[in-house]
């Protein structure tokens, strides 16, 4: 979601016109080369985004079939748009709990199975990445039974303690319900950037550690840590990307809980329905825009912060 | 959270949308290919004759041993039958198809509730033109009713689903339940059951647009009416308050089951008696013996309680078969239809179990006197197709009841999760519906 890099930059200006005309032959030559990427490149990113900007400024009704240019009216309404917000301050509280949570748990992980004193390490790596090798839409599914009160592994819990202790899929409980989820699926990813970030750090740095007389969470604080400080800023990155996507999870719980996910629930839902069920599609693809713009903007941050403490 | 696969399925509606616009460019589209505006009853007996290719999208369950008749009958004509999803999955398909302009089918399922949508959006064929309009006096009036829209005829009906009363007679017995004739004494059995066993409900209800449009109906609410171009939405009419005042009340005290319909709890609740009535189309005994195994001998069927005592009934679900006007073969696509729902597919549909939409089929004595089974041998068709003649006149569905129903769940849905009186949830539901209709440019007007 980033800006796109511009693949090849304009020659600098040539100081005469008789040189131009050889100076020109190999960049022509260059262009041929790079022809077959930038013609997929242009088919498969830029057409779909060039499209997708081009529809949010009409604004059609499919019913009569009138088509008309509205210019920014539809950028204005997004901004206006109430749904819209309280499905961005949802992915927001969203992130803000689940991603720490998320990457703290990965850490710990990867940095238990990078100690060496784990019996069956190599177990353990497969099993907490497991998850991430189940599809999304299964996982959530599986959830979803886990989740259901009437049957199910909430209910039996229920019934056990006699009374409405867990309700996974009321009001009050779904978004930490949906949080359990998407950590349940993507520690495991997390964990497997940490670790192998972990496994480059030279031996070297240790045993100066140790002849220093570090303990073990001495190391982890002074040497692994800040060692491992790239791998963290690209998990947070990734998992911002990916909360304003949230997706799937919470449009596949919907069929178990019509009434708590609204068909506004997330960014991505919104822009979803509102093409696919209203026939919106201009207002959708500007919904989709405004929110890849903040993604964009909000990610840069994250990312700039993260590379100017590191330096 | 896969983020690629939505992209996806966007890039996928993105290559849609060139194609249609780039069809759009071309030339001679719709009305010109041979056939199509022009047609004459004569041309669906040519092209019957003359063969051809054909697409089929569906869920029925008759869908498949309907195409087999049909092309023993028809071998010349090749009929690829594609089960392109249930409900919704199959709208957003259709919808998608006939916005990008090509590989829509040529007949699809459409029911009646979706059918003013792709009707008024132009994606369907008048069938007027072929001269379908003298089987007017084969179907019953609502059904008719609900494939002409603005004037047109936009499809032949296949089943219909006059609601009626489905109750567990096992559980009704055991705890001294009369059948309720009335609303207030289905009331009255819901408190009566809920109390006597607090493990059963009466019915669920978790908020259904198709169930709550139904019931409206029934009550003699007509909160839609439109004329194509103009929409009026009053969802607090007299007849849509009639029916929220006696359901309200069941909503408020939690006499209803939470358990969401067509689940696998459902069917579930179904068969144990936690569920132990449901207020539905006469489709539902084919659901109940295909679905529900261990209902049977407990399930019996009555008539649909009414407010006064005097028998009146409302249309649930069902639905005919239209032609698409990308068709390359619309008088192919006609013979089909006319087949399917009028001519010799009706038998096999009422084989698999359908309810048809035929007077011919309701009236015989074959399909009226039929005992069933898992009914405990009652004839359940007696009940049925009484109600088919009973259900009230007047009723119209949005020209945009697909949208309508997507949003059920935000509005009226909040209504069904606080417990609280329906009133509310339908007025949001009736402004959400009211700021969509004024988007797409009908001219609504609310009460």
């Amino acid at each position: 979601m980033t800006s796109i890099p511009v693949p090849v930059e304009a020659p600098p200006a040539p100081p005469a016109p008789a040189r131009r005309v050889r100076r020109r032959r190999p960049e022509r030559k260059g262009w041929l080369f790079v022809a077959p990427f930038l013609v997929v490149f242009a088919l498969v990113f830029l057409a779909p985004i060039a499209y997708a900007v081009w529809l949010s400024l009409f604004r059609e009704q499919v019913f009569f079939g009138g088509t008309e240019f509205v210019g920014l009216d539809n950028y204005a309404a997004v901004l206006g748009d109430a749904k819209f917000w309280e499905s961005f301050l949802r992915v927001l509280v969203f992130l803000v709990v689940q991603v720490p949570v998320m990457l703290l748990l990965a850490l710990v992980a990867a940095l238990a199975i990078d100690s060496a004193r784990l019996h069956a390490s190599g177990f353990f790596r497969v099993v907490i990445f497991l998850p991430y090798a189940v599809p999304g839409v299964v996982a959530a599914l599986m959830w979803g039974f886990i989740y259901g009160d009437n049957f199910g592994l909430a209910a039996d819990l229920n019934d056990l303690l006699g009374r409405q202790a867990v309700a996974p899929l009321s009001a009050d409980w779904i978004l930490p319900s949906i949080g359990n989820v998407v950590t349940w699926e993507f520690v495991g990813y997390n964990m497997l950037i940490f670790y192998s970030a972990l496994k480059v750090v030279p031996g070297d740095l240790y045993e100066a550690a140790a002849i220093d007389g570090a303990g073990t969470m001495r190391t982890i604080l002074s040497v692994k840590l800040p060692a491992i400080r790239g791998a963290v800023v690209i998990a947070t990155i990734f998992s911002i990307i990916g909360s304003f996507q949230l997706f799937n999870e919470p449009n596949i719980l919907r069929t178990l809980a019509p009434n708590v996910i609204s068909t506004f629930y997330t960014p991505n839902m919104y822009a979803y329905n509102l093409s696919f069920a209203g026939q919106q599609y201009d207002y959708s693809a500007t919904v989709a825009i405004v929110m890849g713009v903040i993604t964009a903007i909000i990610a840069y941050v994250v990312q700039l912060r993260g590379s100017r403490k590191g330096v | 959270m896969s983020p690629t696969k939505h992209r996806a399925r966007a890039a996928v509606t993105v290559a849609g949308l060139l194609v249609a616009a780039l069809a759009a460019c071309s030339p001679g589209s719709d009305n010109a290919t041979p056939g199509g505006a022009t047609g004459t009853p004569d041309a669906v007996d040519a092209a019957l004759k003359a063969g051809g290719e054909l697409t089929y999208w569906s869920w029925t369950p008759s869908a498949k041993a309907q195409v087999e008749a049909f092309q023993r009958e028809f071998p010349n004509v090749k009929v690829n039958y594609v089960n392109a999803g249930t409900n919704n999955d199959h709208y957003t398909k259709l919808q998608n198809a006939v916005k990008a302009g090509s590989g829509a089918p040529d007949v699809a399922q459409v029911e009646y509730q979706a059918l003013p949508q792709f009707a008024l959006t132009g994606a369907l064929v008048d069938l007027g033109q072929y001269g379908f309009n003298d089987f007017e006096k084969d179907y019953t009036k609502s059904t008719w009713g609900s494939v002409k829209v603005a004037g047109g005829l936009y499809g032949l009906p296949q089943d219909s689903g006059p609601m009626a009363l489905f109750y567990n007679k096992q559980v009704f017995d055991q705890h001294g339940i009369a059948v309720p004739k009335t609303w207030d004494e289905y009331v009255a059995a819901a408190e009566k059951l809920h109390a006597a066993d607090p493990t059963k409900y009466i019915t669920s209800d978790t908020g259904d647009a198709g169930f709550t449009t139904s019931m409206i109906w029934q009550a003699g609410g007509k909160p839609f009416t439109t004329d194509g171009k103009s929409v009026r939405i009053d969802l607090q009419d007299a007849g849509t308050r009639k029916f929220t005042a006696m359901w309200s009340p069941l909503v408020e005290k939690k006499l209803l089951s939470s358990i969401k319909g067509w689940s696998d709890e459902w069917y579930k609740a179904l068969g144990d008696g936690t569920i132990s009535t449901l207020l539905a189309g006469a489709w539902m005994p084919g659901v109940l013996e295909s679905s529900v195994p261990g209902g049977a001998g407990k399930w019996a069927v009555a008539p649909l309680p009414t407010y006064d005592g005097k028998p009146v009934t409302a249309e649930n679900g069902g639905g005919g078969q239209s032609v698409l006007k990308q068709s390359a073969n619309p008088a192919l696509a006609a013979g089909f239809v006319r087949w399917l729902n009028h001519d010799n597919g009706v038998k096999p549909f009422l084989e698999s179990g359908g309810f048809p939409a035929t007077t011919a089929d309701l009236d015989s004595a074959a399909f009226k006197d039929k005992a069933s089974a898992y009914f405990g041998g009652q004839q359940v068709n007696q009940v049925l197709t009484a109600s088919a003649g009973q259900v009230a006149a007047g009723w119209s569905y949005l020209p945009y009841q697909l949208y309508a129903n997507s949003i059920f769940g935000d509005t009226v849905g909040k209504s069904y999760l606080n417990s609280s009186h329906l009133d509310p949830g339908l007025t949001d539901w009736q402004k959400s519906l009211a700021d969509y209709g004024s988007q797409q440019g009908f001219t609504v007007t609310t009460s």
